[in-house]
């Protein structure tokens, strides 16, 4: 055991950091609180830059324009783009799961065709799983495709899909063979977004934005060249994007609950709770004090989940405890801030009196998801108990 | 950065698994939890033979002198093994309490016959307050010699001197030195017995100030999550054989996703509490900045968890859970002695929050 950072992963940070001063924009402050639709060219010219500078997936192998960083120097990638406020990246889907999938899986055209527009964010790309009745029964989608001669024909419907409004590309489950037990009769396709056929409808969520699409298939011929993998073992594939989504997904939120607990501590001396400070109510310190250590726990368990996978090589379920840390501890620390903001809690942004312009109301309805996304609490629990604990299959 | 074990810690840590699973196994646990002491010769012996009783301590007093990461490792296997008697009292308490405030001549008086196993002791802080901030200690020395009570002492009865922490020192007393009287307390843990001192002009030595007395106390804290954590795992363990094997409705119970889902909170806790842990040792060892933070967040989650561990083990087993015949109340009963010492969960917050929130306050007025 030796937390401290190697040589390499010094220089790496080292390098990183200084690039990260000469590049990062200065003016995202003024970007972030405007519509994705307005801020996104910004978003793209900025990993546009990364990719220039050999930034945008430090995780993938250098043949496909990567770093070949290894977990560590990937959740200090991470944290230093935290550290310095830096922009997201444009592609993120992209770079974080479907481009990893496309090298796992893809034949040389697609690589060669599709690898180097990930990564400069010429092609946005999105990712097509979740169906009306397939959430976390996923491998139960209905979407079908049937081949016709050297294509595809595409016809059902995808939901709970982001980025679907500006996609260019989607990573596509579908139903290959209907009369196989269901995880053995998918494939998956690589998506033109444009195709005729396609209709991207939004869709409104509960905190009144919509990051989130529907997506319909009507009759969208898609060539046969486009299928990811082999036919009818989409289920290993669409698998192999839910392993990076769970894995990556943690590495950069703990520098992001740091900057939440510390606002949050900053704003429990100005919150009054009985005409004190709320900073001075036991009540509120034991809750604040849980919080913050339990951000500290989450982290020293990434930790220890990256050395585990270096060690043996492979993203295990136990990648299930981050996932349900991380969600259910973000859920409690909006419910402390509610706590200590008192009425103020609720008022949205625009309203003069919103606690931080309204970031904690919609912190507040949109951590509700947490435990939703990517893998429900209760599917990540099964996955524990199955998985991990060999206990027998519940369904 | 790195955090698995070596090779040589994952070797110690099969070691000290296979030597506690031959030399203490439950029925031993069992046996010694009712006698009076829950001490046994034969065992310490053994046990001072692998060098455990000297691990972290230099090798110029006959320690072995390993690090924090390594004591945690044999503390989650002796947490493991709900190993009974004073290993806790001896080692990583009073030995770390000698080690950090001590001069070399007194560490070879008092440290040198815990390394070689010669001596057990323990440290004698709480009064009838109860409470684990310093400055709520009464007990003063007067012209070396001490008088006053102390309470929720561990395995004082086999101790051969007592390390008592008054107001104007760090006392080491003989447990045969005049004035003093060592009674028990009928402690809920069966297998660390607790008693209550009175000390009535006792003579006592002093071996150092207070102002050194958090780094022993911070090992020891450490220590003690490290084996609550072996505890949390020995109850998950059971809990999920028994759930694969206990058959209800014609199916393992461990099939219900009722029960799954505790046995997967049990996981995550005991998990979390593992990493907690690992790195508060790491960082002592270390002598990292956030050290004493670390040691009370792992304090403060693993009493909650190992609590709330033990309930969750006890509902899976259902009736069977209930009874004295099955093995995890042992665990749990450990959990609440071990859940009060050092503080416990609140009272480790309030100092998280002392560090994390009143320090925010004082950078907030200084800009």
């Amino acid at each position: 055991m030796n937390l401290n950072l190697t040589t390499e992963e010094t220089k790496f940070r080292d390098e990183l950091r200084i690039w990260l001063e000469a590049n990062v924009p200065k003016d995202w402050g003024e970007w972030r609180e405007k519509p994705l639709e307005e801020s996104f060219p910004y978003l793209r010219a900025w990993q546009r830059k990364l990719y220039e500078g050999g930034w945008a997936a430090v995780s993938w192998p250098k043949e496909y324009g990567g770093r070949g960083a290894t977990l560590m120097e990937q959740s200090l990638f991470w944290e230093e783009m935290a550290r310095v406020e830096a922009p997201p990246m444009a592609n993120s889907l992209g770079l974080g799961l479907i481009g990893p999938t496309i090298i796992a899986y893809g034949t040389d055209e697609q690589k060669k065709r599709f690898i180097p527009k990930i990564l400069s964010a010429e092609e946005i790309w999105c990712q097509g799983f979740s169906e009306p009745n397939a959430g976390s029964d996923l491998a139960a989608l209905q979407t079908e495709a049937r081949l016709d001669g050297d294509h595809y024909v595409v016809n059902g419907q995808k939901v709970w899909t982001s980025y679907g409004w500006i996609g260019d590309w989607c990573e596509l489950v579908v139903r290959t063979d209907s009369n196989v037990p269901k995880h053995k009769g998918l494939s998956v396709l690589l998506i033109d977004m444009k195709s005729p056929g396609v209709e991207v409808r939004p869709l409104k969520q509960m905190t009144g934005e919509s990051e989130f699409n529907e997506i319909f298939f009507r009759d969208v011929r898609v060539p046969a060249a486009n299928l990811l993998g082999k036919v009818n073992d989409g289920w290993n594939v669409a698998v192999s994007t839910l392993m990076y989504e769970r894995g990556s997904y943690g590495a950069r939120l703990h520098l992001i609950f740091k900057r939440a607990i510390t606002r949050l501590i900053e704003l429990s001396h100005k919150f009054q709770k009985d005409g004190h400070p709320a900073a001075q109510d036991p009540i509120t310190r034991q809750k604040l004090a849980q919080c913050y250590a339990e951000i500290e726990i989450m982290r020293w368990n990434q930790l220890r989940a990256f050395s585990r996978v270096t060690a043996t090589g492979v993203p295990g379920p136990e990648g299930s405890i981050q996932k349900i840390f991380w969600s259910e501890l973000n859920q409690r620390l909006q419910q402390i801030a509610q706590e200590i903001f008192g009425p103020y809690g609720q008022l949205l942004a625009g309203d003069q009196d919103a606690v931080d312009n309204g970031i904690w109301s919609y912190g507040y309805l949109r951590t509700r998801g947490n435990t939703i996304e990517a893998g429900t609490s209760e599917v990540q629990r099964n996955i524990i108990g199955h998985f991990v604990l060999g206990l027998p299959r519940s369904y | 950065m790195q955090f698995g074990l070596s090779e040589s810690q994952q070797m110690l840590k099969d070691n000290a698994r296979k030597f506690f699973a031959g030399e203490c196994p439950m029925e031993e646990v069992r046996r010694l939890m009712e006698t009076e002491t829950a001490y046994d010769e034969t065992l310490w012996k053994k046990i001072a033979e692998q060098g455990y009783t000297g691990i972290i301590f230099p090798e110029e007093y006959g320690g072995v002198g390993l690090g924090k990461v390594e004591l945690a490792l044999l503390m989650e296997e002796a947490g493991r093994a709900l190993l009974p008697g004073p290993f806790f009292s001896t080692v990583p308490l009073a030995g770390a309490v000698i080690d950090s405030v001590a001069s070399p001549e007194t560490k070879k008086k008092y440290l040198a016959p815990i390394c070689a196993g010669d001596a057990r002791s323990t440290v004698a802080f709480l009064e009838a307050n109860a409470s684990w901030n310093f400055v709520d200690i009464h007990m003063s020395a007067v012209n070396g010699t001490l008088t006053g009570e102390k309470l929720f002492v561990p395995d004082a009865a086999v101790a051969d001197f007592i390390i008592v922490i008054a107001r104007n020192g760090i006392f080491a007393v003989s447990s045969k030195a005049s004035g003093i009287k060592i009674s028990p307390m009928a402690g809920m843990d069966l297998t660390r017995k607790l008693y209550r001192i009175e000390f009535q002009n006792t003579p006592g030595e002093k071996i150092g100030d207070v102002s050194a007395l958090a780094e022993g106390l911070d090992i020891a804290t450490t220590a003690l999550v490290c084996e609550l954590v072996g505890g949390m795992q020995r109850t998950l363990d059971i809990t999920v054989e028994y759930a694969k094997m206990r058959k209800q409705f014609g199916k393992p119970i461990g099939m219900f996703q009722a029960v799954q889902h505790q046995c997967a909170d049990m996981y995550l806790e005991t998990e979390s509490s593992r990493s907690a842990a690992y790195y508060a040792a790491w960082a002592l060892e270390e002598n990292a900045l956030d050290a004493s933070v670390a040691v009370s967040i792992a304090k403060m989650y693993a009493s909650d968890a190992a609590r709330t561990v033990g309930n969750r083990g006890i509902q899976v087993h259902g009736g069977m859970g209930f009874t004295w015949e099955n093995d995890v109340h042992l665990y749990y009963r450990r959990a609440k002695s071990s859940e009060t010492a050092f503080g416990d969960s609140t009272f480790h917050r309030e100092r998280i929050a002392r560090l994390v929130i009143d320090a925010d306050e004082r950078l907030t007025k200084s800009a």
